[in-house]
């Protein structure tokens, strides 16, 4: 079974799981620190790498895909109940 | 220099297929086309449904049905015309022609019929063939290759696995000289700045821009409300939350290196590098208009498993999970699902590198193997008349 957390490009805050997760389960990468699912996280979904200050850009594909709404703590889900779309970035 | 076996065409391109095709100038003109084909079973015909009663597309379906004969995996062409149609089989042909690969043509009209127009044809194409069978393959450089770039059925591990692995093909590739093509508008939509960030000029970024904007608008005015479900920040319970993170994963294909040229529906580009090409997120018509842009081959990701290859251009299957390289493995070339257990992406670029570096030298992709040809789709932008 997958488990490990897929990181599309070194400069993203966000990475994606290859599976559903649980709060409290731990989630590892091929390079870099593990970091614990602070709240359900499903399957193919964005988890933060990083604690995130609200209107910080959150980043994918090296590039901006949004501004966080508020502060996003690093183990936290995101979507779009914490992501901003920004339009004409 | 890094090189592959192919065949070096009259006008300095390089095929990696040594195809005689065999094309209806206009639909009706299929059923012979079919007569020649069943008779001398090695000819590739291209059956289409156009040629005729169309005003706005004319220009657009010469060019892609002539370039269709110029791509260079075509060493000669015959066309067929029935005579009365407005796409006629003498202009198409004198187009393939200024390539300097034999192109013949004749109408089925002037040939008498139906029956003496298969037995003429059958007569060419044989002449065609022996002529073709005399090409060999010898070393040539990998700058002369042309790779098109395709997503098709795409699900929400397409942007992650599949496509990024594609994008490091795209790098290797320009990396040595070659050029790809990233086309399908639709799915450019919303990452307009990012594309043009990456373009070589302001003429080029002015280009993209106007190409993104023009697709964005066409999709609102035609779709009204429905357009949501084209652009709209694609499947949310995927796990795709701006429309940006969506054309991403799509965009991602074409790697990272400078965009160099903004092309039509099925023109042929001059420019190395990434190239964009102005057409539509279909992906049958979007496999035409990459065929007659030039391409030798083509990458073809998918998420739920489209099997499609395409009549002149070995098209290459990157599956986007090992669950669906399993279901259907009969047609899927790599699996790119690999990724998920923890196979870096470069490593996964690397396999599809190799794989694609033996299908220039002939190895058989999936969809040859099934002879997933089908039929030539051209892309239409009003009704007929």
């Amino acid at each position: 079974m997958a488990s490990q957390l897929i990181t599309v490009h070194e400069k993203d805050n966000v990475a994606v799981t290859p599976r559903d997760f649980k709060q409290g389960e731990t989630l590892t990468r091929p390079q870099g620190p593990a970091l614990v699912a602070l709240t359900d996280i499903p399957c193919g979904h964005k988890v933060a790498l990083t604690d995130l200050a609200a209107q910080a850009p959150i980043v994918k594909y090296g590039e901006i895909i949004g501004r966080a709404k508020q502060a996003i703590r690093r183990g936290e889900w995101v979507h779009t109940h914490n992501l901003m779309s920004v339009e004409n970035l | 220099m890094e090189t592959f076996q192919g065949f070096e065409r009259p006008d300095g391109s390089a095929g990696i297929r040594n195809y005689v095709a065999v094309i209806p100038s206009v639909a009706c003109a299929n059923g012979v086309v079919a007569a020649i084909a069943r008779a001398v079973p090695q000819v590739v015909p291209l059956y289409h449904g156009h040629g005729c009663g169309r005003a706005v597309e004319n220009d657009m379906h010469i060019r892609t049905l002539a370039n269709l004969g110029r791509n260079p995996n075509v060493a000669a062409a015959l066309v067929v015309g029935l005579g009365c149609e407005m796409i006629k089989a003498e202009g198409l042909a004198a187009r393939i022609a200024q390539s300097g690969k034999p192109a013949a043509h004749f109408e089925i009209q002037q040939a008498g019929g139906t029956r003496r127009a298969a037995a003429r044809g059958i007569e060419i194409v044989t002449g065609l063939m022996a002529d073709a069978a005399r090409l060999a393959r010898r070393p040539l450089p990998l700058e002369r290759i042309c790779l098109g770039l395709e997503c098709g059925g795409s699900d929400a591990f397409s942007g992650l696995t599949a496509n990024p692995g594609v994008g490091r093909v795209s790098d290797w590739l320009v990396d040595r000289g070659g050029r790809v093509i990233l086309t399908e508008d639709t799915e450019m939509i919303g990452t307009s700045h990012i594309l043009r960030r990456r373009a070589c000029n302001p003429e080029v970024a002015g280009r993209i821009g106007a190409m993104v904007a023009e697709a964005e608008k066409l999709t609102h005015d035609l779709l009204g409300p429905l357009a949501a479900y084209v652009i709209a920040p694609g499947n949310m319970d995927g796990g795709m939350s701006s429309i940006q993170e969506k054309s991403l994963g799509c965009i991602v294909k074409s790697g990272t290196r400078p965009i160099t040229q903004v092309v039509d529906y099925g023109q042929v580009p001059d420019a190395k590098g990434v190239v964009l090409m102005d057409g539509p997120g279909y992906d049958t018509e979007s496999l035409t208009g990459l065929a007659a842009a030039g391409c030798q081959a083509i990458l073809f990701t998918t998420g739920r498993g489209n099997p499609i290859g395409y009549p002149i251009v070995p098209v290459i299957k990157v599956a986007s999970t090992s669950r669906l390289y399993r279901q259907m493995e009969d047609d899927m070339d790599v699996d790119a699902g690999v990724v998920l257990d923890g196979t870096p992406l470069d490593e996964l670029g690397r396999t599809i590198t190799q794989l694609l570096t033996r299908v220039l030298d002939g190895e058989h992709t999936k969809a040859e193997v099934n002879r997933q040809e089908g039929i030539v789709c051209l892309y239409t932008l009003h009704p007929s008349f």
